[in-house]
């Protein structure tokens, strides 16, 4: 069972540009990604949302994948930061996991 | 078996840090391309490379070894190399980057400058203080290392007297413009594509295409840096044809670069989607303007009759 964390999104940036509330969930990121992550990016942010940090560290190596093309931001409705949270979630990831 | 990200990310940061560059080169391999161009020590306006021209031939051999690895036990020596390589520049000993491989980047390196230099722009160049600006690192998210590294590139060009740069590459011109600002306070540079310098003045190709291109758009220069109608009327002014495409401009895909230190396979993968994309209306001459884009798509293109050229080979 997973925990949900309300206060999880503050511990993973505080960033001006860190927007995963934005997601509406719509999957129009996931339908464009050229490397066909499903993971990434729309669940990324409900992760971050709800705070299922376990989830979050279960997918580590798919934030990694991602190209930070941009073709999802180019084409996101609710204008979500995609590729900066992505790397947020990287900055994360090497400070909590990989101790980068 | 996947191959531990965690120890390359930490191999290439801890590079950054201590050596100032992901994969440090010999002061010749970063400016051996400007021997017998005279090009100004200095000056307020440089032309700034970001070495990614000159890492290429590193980063092409270092794929190989880490792709390999990627699927061999071996991988696990990689946190042993990253042990050792705090101590002793390791990277050094698994880049042999080939001569020829060397001679073409440099060749496009001076084609530019060349170009520039015909066309009446004036423009210095900091040969061996020049600094890579740890893009990759960014990429990667180790803030706390790129940071001080961003300050330390900042401070070189501050100490310079360097207001404004030409850049070459997409990467190094976003670091420079976009992300940089964002780290350092009063930052003040500006910062040109020699793609957008050129579109600019009257220049005059010398290896004008005798057939059909298309054009593979950069994400970072089409999404990011607003670069994408510079390269077409360059090109077009001298009269070559180029082929319209519907994945490009803004909405062009990726080449798979940004992934081939931590997933080799998966980024080949994405570079021969590319290429079949680039293909569809059967041209055999793709242009590039990213020394990424070119070395990944002419790695997705061998054995085939595509040409993957970059846009400075026409100069």
């Amino acid at each position: 069972m997973s925990k949900l964390n309300p206060d999880f999104i503050l511990e993973f940036s505080t960033d001006e540009e860190f927007n995963p509330n934005a997601c509406i969930n719509c999957g129009t990121c996931s339908g464009l990604c050229p490397i066909g992550l499903d993971a990434l990016p729309r669940k990324l942010s409900r992760y971050i949302v709800l705070g299922l940090e376990d989830k979050i560290l279960e997918e580590k190596e798919s934030y990694f994948q991602c190209l930070l093309c941009k073709l999802c931001v180019e084409n996101c409705p609710t204008q979500v930061n995609i590729s900066s949270n992505v790397r947020t979630a990287r900055n994360y990831i090497n400070r909590k996991i990989y101790k980068i | 078996m996947s191959l531990p990200i965690n120890h390359i990310i930490g191999l290439l940061s801890d590079n950054l840090k201590l050596r100032k560059s992901v994969l440090p080169l010999s002061k010749n391999s970063i400016t051996g391309w400007a021997k017998g161009l005279n090009i100004p020590k200095n000056g307020n306006t440089v032309l700034y490379t970001g070495h990614m021209y000159q890492l290429m031939p590193s980063i092409a051999f270092l794929g190989k070894i880490i792709g390999m690895l990627e699927n061999s036990a071996l991988n696990k020596t990689l946190g042993l190399g990253r042990f050792f390589n705090k101590i002793i520049n390791v990277s050094m000993f698994i880049t042999w980057p080939s001569r020829k491989m060397r001679n073409l980047y440099d060749k496009r390196l001076r084609n530019i400058a060349e170009m520039l230099t015909r066309s009446g722009v004036e423009y210095g160049y900091l040969y061996g203080k020049e600094m890579y600006t740890g893009a990759l690192i960014y990429d990667m998210g180790v803030d706390d290392v790129f940071i001080k590294h961003a300050h330390r590139v900042y401070q070189l060009l501050k100490d310079n007297g360097v207001t404004s740069v030409i850049t070459v590459d997409p990467h190094t011109t976003e670091m420079l413009r976009d992300i940089y600002p964002k780290f350092i306070k009063d930052y003040k540079l500006e910062v040109k594509s020699y793609l957008e310098v050129l579109n600019e003045v009257d220049i005059k190709l010398n290896n004008i295409p005798d057939k059909d291109v298309v054009m593979h758009d950069s994400c970072i220069y089409a999404r990011g840096l607003d670069v994408l109608n510079q390269p077409v009327k360059i090109l077009e002014k001298a009269g070559v044809n180029i082929l319209d495409l519907n994945d490009s401009k803004k909405l062009t895909q990726c080449c798979g670069g940004p992934i081939e230190s931590l997933f080799p396979a998966k980024s080949v993968e994405i570079a021969k989607k590319r290429v079949d994309q680039l293909n569809k209306n059967g041209c055999k001459e793709i242009v590039s303007m990213c020394p990424i884009c070119l070395f990944n798509l002419q790695h997705a293109a061998e054995n085939t009759e595509i040409q993957v050229k970059d846009i400075s080979e026409y100069f």
